[in-house]
């Protein structure tokens, strides 16, 4: 490939990257409003439980552990995507997605466990809201598995194509960005919650 | 990441490697303080409490933002800064605006009875 043509192809990379992060951005907004949300209905409680009763911080701390090393591994497929080594970048995605689904597991689990006991979102403002916001960073999570997964179908059959590494870049930021979303929702809905 | 020869590109790859971890050490530190402070009681008060937390998150969102987003390590005119910039307007906008007119609600939304109470009572006025 001429120099040309490499410093063309870098340059749409980084405008789909800007793109994307635009996109990124607006999701910020979205998940402001949902935090916003929260916050006013916290004590909301009618007569359902408060946050002190139905929060169990253990399980919290390995969710929020699992979504940060599912971060981490994003990364090391990054780094292995910069050494064009597509072995790796395919053992790292899988990771990813592993872990990205025992959060899921985690948290559908914690929210069963809730439902289960007669504390659905139905029961008060504070659940509607907590329901609503973790279940969109939920959703988000979900997407982010099922993206990463066609990923690593497309690896598999057109090898790394252009378009496939900005893809991968953008699937990055996009995991990048729900382990930050989740680091709010860990310390203002679960730690402050708790006390 | 021009260069076609893997002996020049080992070096920038082993630090970036090591951004990475460092950024994933950080961020399992700041995790586990934030909840140690939560489940033994260290601080006194609830405030010294949410304060810390609140600069707990802050610190990791910057760690986070730096270490694996690699915000502010593009060319210029740095539009990534600008829109994330932006966006943090708009998110604080949205977050205290919202908090700020829900706590004076109640006092706006009071019949005339109840304000002659909360005057007189919570506030000491009396005619």
């Amino acid at each position: 490939m001429s120099t040309a043509a490499t410093t063309h192809l870098q340059d749409e990379q980084e405008t789909v990257l800007t793109g994307f992060w635009i996109y990124i951005m607006t999701d910020c907004v979205l998940f402001a409003s949902l935090f916003a949300t929260y916050a006013v209905l916290h004590n909301n409680i009618v007569a359902g439980p408060s946050s002190r009763e139905i929060i169990d911080l253990s399980p919290v701390l390995i969710e929020t552990l699992i979504l940060l090393t599912s971060s981490f591994t994003c990364g090391l497929a990054l780094l292995a995507l910069q050494r064009k080594d597509k072995k790796q970048i395919l053992g790292w995605l899988m990771v990813t997605i592993l872990l990205g689904l025992t959060f899921l597991g985690l948290e559908f689990n914690e929210f069963h466990h809730l439902i289960t006991e007669g504390h659905s979102y139905t029961t008060s403002a504070f659940l509607s809201a907590f329901f609503t916001l973790i279940g969109t960073h939920g959703l988000h999570i979900a997407v982010g598995s099922f993206w990463a997964t066609l990923l690593i179908i497309e690896l598999l059959v057109r090898g790394l194509h252009p378009a496939t590494i900005k893809r991968l870049l953008c699937f990055s930021l996009f995991w990048h960005f729900l382990d930050i979303i989740w680091i709010f929702i860990f310390t203002i809905v679960y730690l402050m919650g708790a006390r | 990441m021009s260069t076609s020869h893997s002996n020049s590109m080992e070096p920038t790859e082993h630090s970036n490697f090591i951004h990475y971890l460092t950024g994933f050490i950080f961020s399992c530190i700041l995790t586990i303080a934030a909840y140690l402070s939560v489940t033994y009681h260290i601080f006194p008060t609830r405030e010294i409490l949410l304060i810390t937390l609140v600069g707990l998150a802050l610190t990791q969102l910057f760690v986070q933002l730096i270490f694996f987003l690699h915000l502010g390590s593009e060319s210029k005119p740095y539009w990534n800064v600008i829109l994330f910039c932006f966006t943090t307007l708009v998110v604080g906008i949205v977050v205290l605006g919202s908090l700020w007119i829900m706590k004076n609600l109640n006092y706006n939304m009071m019949s005339p009875n109840q304000i002659t109470n909360y005057v007189s009572h919570d506030e000491g006025i009396t005619k």
